[in-house]
């Protein structure tokens, strides 16, 4: 069954995606003929869940190398989709659009440091740390390195931003479960959880690879099909990526026409937490050079220390085939970011345009209050307009709306039916879902594995290894779950900060492990501590009111925390003294990619 | 010098080729953002902004697939690549 279920997987993937659009359109066909749109919501998204829980259930498994690393036998392509699911969070898919339709160029920094990144997984690290033969992240660390003090720290960095990652994520599927199934987010929340984890627990990596590409067909449809269909039915041409410039042209002329006035500070006390008006021009460079490039390197370099990442390319049949699948998981997340300005130049337009009959600017107030989209989404607390000057007219500065709102709320401003909202919804669902579970199982593979069974009890069975990664998969879940229903911080702004964490503490000891032979346990050590220590007090500091330094701020401070572990760690390596030989034949044999991998294939 | 010597300074050569081009995409453009940006590029977008939302990101994905094909011959030519049955 399973050599068979490998060489199967296009046609199994292929009946799927086909069983997923008939759905949508039974679904189309269910709303003409009347169902509501409530119902219409719930069905998508319990659907979707069932059939990833279903995958989860299939993929059950009792072998350590099944559970940690799917068997090494993904395919590259498949094993790209798989990475590009994990990879795309809740973030990408429902935050991001948002992002650049409110900050417009110096958010698009996000776009480019989280394609650019992948440049360095592929070059730097995905076919050593492959040929390496580890499980998980820190194995490598603590194999490379020697002695539990290294792969813990290891742990602890994985465990400080994966966890800061997870919580956004799991605060992703609870809007969206609340949403969809019309529940309260404190329970939603729970409701998101648990189908993240039917996925995770029964199979392990293998479970969640299987889902993971499932969730990638479902997310990809959901974000292009609205963005195609919208393009279309404005006018704006067929193909929208290549298509839009007119429309880039005409938000810029209509920006000069209104103008950014600024709102007074009392005035924006009324708007409720999280809305933001348009401030910034679309399409102008509106940041300094160093601001964008910072922003876009942090991302980059953050890319290359996530740990949930870099496994992916664990599971690979080999060295040769981890280094195609890095560059098709940047082929598939390319279809959906090369979407994203698109889709918020046309959520732009369609509500700042005049001329449109979608237009709201220039509208009286009474007219857009009247307007169904607009009660609905207010209502949602993602809406929101105030006459300021009091003429009784809607000018720009005068509208607010919720990032999530520009991915979610688009479809219904543009008058698309019912069920393309629902098809919205589930693929938030499934870019969310694949990402917590990515993110779990990494910190939960870390603990069981690394902590576990190679410092605590080595010699535990296989079942009790996976019966306690399983427990731990519950536990930490449900910890995120706990401090996601606590609402501290936005989707954005956490997942960022993680990007930031893993790169203080994890690049350099990563890159220099296979790339410089000469460093060594005490330096690692020194880098992966002192890194992670720098940097998070640079974002206390920076949140604390302090004033910074170099134009780095609470977004980028992993710039400040890299810089910090790189000088530690080439310090402290050449004070100390030089790996011992054994050490460097081993570097040596993880450069070539044939023989055998370092680690054995069940350790 | 060693096979193995020789393979990881031509494996090194070809890093360095590497991150030179993905600095030009990732960084080295966005140092003359605005300068750049009051040009029309391609399809009609403003060149920078044509760069941020597809011309790095495609540049990117070309890149990695022309690297990883380049180090498949270098470990061809000193013989280390792998076996199929491994």
């Amino acid at each position: 069954m399973k050599g068979n279920f490998i060489d199967n997987l296009p046609k199994v993937y292929g009946i799927y995606t086909g069983g997923f659009i008939g759905f949508i359109i039974i679904m189309a066909i269910a709303e003409q003929m009347g169902m509501t749109a409530k119902a219409i919501g719930i069905a998508f998204v319990a659907f979707t869940v069932f059939i990833y829980a279903l995958i989860g259930w299939l993929s059950r498994t009792a072998q350590a190398d099944a559970y940690y690393v799917a068997g090494r036998q993904v395919p590259t392509v498949f094993n790209g989709m798989a990475t590009a699911a994990d990879w795309m969070s809740g973030a990408s898919f429902v935050a991001m659009a948002g992002g650049i339709y409110f900050k417009g160029y110096g958010y698009m920094a996000l776009l480019v440091g989280w394609t650019g990144g992948y440049v360095l997984v592929a070059s730097l690290l995905a076919p050593y740390l492959r040929k390496f033969g580890c499980y998980t992240v820190p194995d490598f660390i603590g194999t490379r390195y020697g002695g539990n003090l290294a792969r813990f720290s290891a742990v602890v960095v994985l465990t400080v931003a994966s966890f800061t990652y997870v919580t956004a994520q799991i605060n992703a599927t609870g809007t969206i479960a609340s949403v969809a199934l019309d529940i309260p987010f404190q329970y939603a929340v729970y409701v998101g959880l648990i189908s993240i984890l039917l996925c995770s627990m029964l199979g392990g990596m293998r479970g969640v690879t299987w889902t993971q590409v499932a969730q990638y067909i479902v997310l990809i449809i959901a974000y292009l099909l609205p963005v195609f269909w919208i393009s279309n039915k404005m006018g704006a041409g067929f193909f929208p990526h290549f298509m839009l410039a007119d429309e880039v042209a005409r938000i810029g002329e209509l920006e000069q026409q209104f103008g950014f006035v600024k709102n007074a500070a009392a005035d924006l006390k009324s708007v409720p937490k999280g809305l933001a008006g348009i401030t910034k021009a679309h399409s102008a460079v509106n940041a300094t050079p160093w601001a964008f490039i910072s922003l876009a390197l942090a991302m980059m370099m953050g890319t290359a220390s996530l740990p949930h990442v870099m496994m992916r390319y664990f599971t690979t049949p080999s060295v040769k085939a981890a280094r195609k699948s890095v560059g098709w998981s940047l082929f598939f997340i390319f279809l959906l970011y090369s979407s994203a300005p698109m889709l918020a130049t046309l959520s732009k337009l369609s509500l700042i345009d005049p001329n449109l009959p979608t237009g709201i600017i220039g509208k009286t107030f009474a007219e857009v209050e009247a307007i169904d989209w607009y009660q609905n989404w207010n209502q949602a607390n993602l809406m929101f307009i105030s006459d300021f000057n009091g003429n009784g007219t809607l000018e720009l500065n005068e509208f607010f709306m919720g990032g999530k709102a520009v991915v979610l709320a688009t479809p219904e401003i543009a008058g698309l039916p019912y069920v393309i909202s629902g098809l919205v919804a589930a693929g938030g669902m499934a870019a969310a879902m694949s990402t917590a579970d990515g993110l779990i199982l990494a910190i939960a593979n870390a603990i069981s594995h690394d902590v576990y069974y190679k410092i605590i009890d080595p010699k535990a069975e296989t079942a009790k290894r996976l019966l306690v990664a399983r427990v731990l998969l519950v536990v930490i879940g449900f910890a995120g779950a706990t401090i996601a229903a606590m609402e501290i911080q936005g989707i954005l702004g956490s997942v960022i900060w993680a990007f930031d964490f893993a790169m203080s503490g994890l690049f350099f000891p990563l890159v220099l492990g296979v790339w410089w032979k000469r460093a060594n346990r005490q330096g690692a050590i020194a880098g992966m501590l002192g890194g992670l220590a720098a940097g998070a007090w640079y974002l206390v500091w920076v949140r604390t009111g302090g004033s910074g330094f170099l134009g780095i701020t609470q977004l980028t401070f992993g710039i400040f925390g890299s810089a910090v572990s790189l000088v530690l760690m080439v310090v402290v390596s050449l004070m100390t003294a030089e790996p011992d030989k054994a050490t460097q034949k081993m570097v040596d044999d993880v450069r070539v990619p044939s023989g055998k991998s370092i680690l054995g294939r069940s350790h | 010098m060693s096979n193995q010597q020789k393979h990881w300074e031509k494996t090194r050569g070809l890093l360095f080729i590497t991150l030179a081009i993905w600095f030009v995409f990732s960084i080295g453009i966005f140092l003359f953002g605005a300068e750049m940006n009051e040009v029309t590029g391609p399809f009609g977008y403003p060149w920078t902004y044509w760069f941020t939302c597809q011309g790095s990101l495609g540049a990117f994905v070309i890149l990695i697939f022309w690297f990883a094909n380049r180090q498949e011959k270098i470990d061809e030519e000193f013989g280390f690549s792998e076996r199929e049955d491994e």
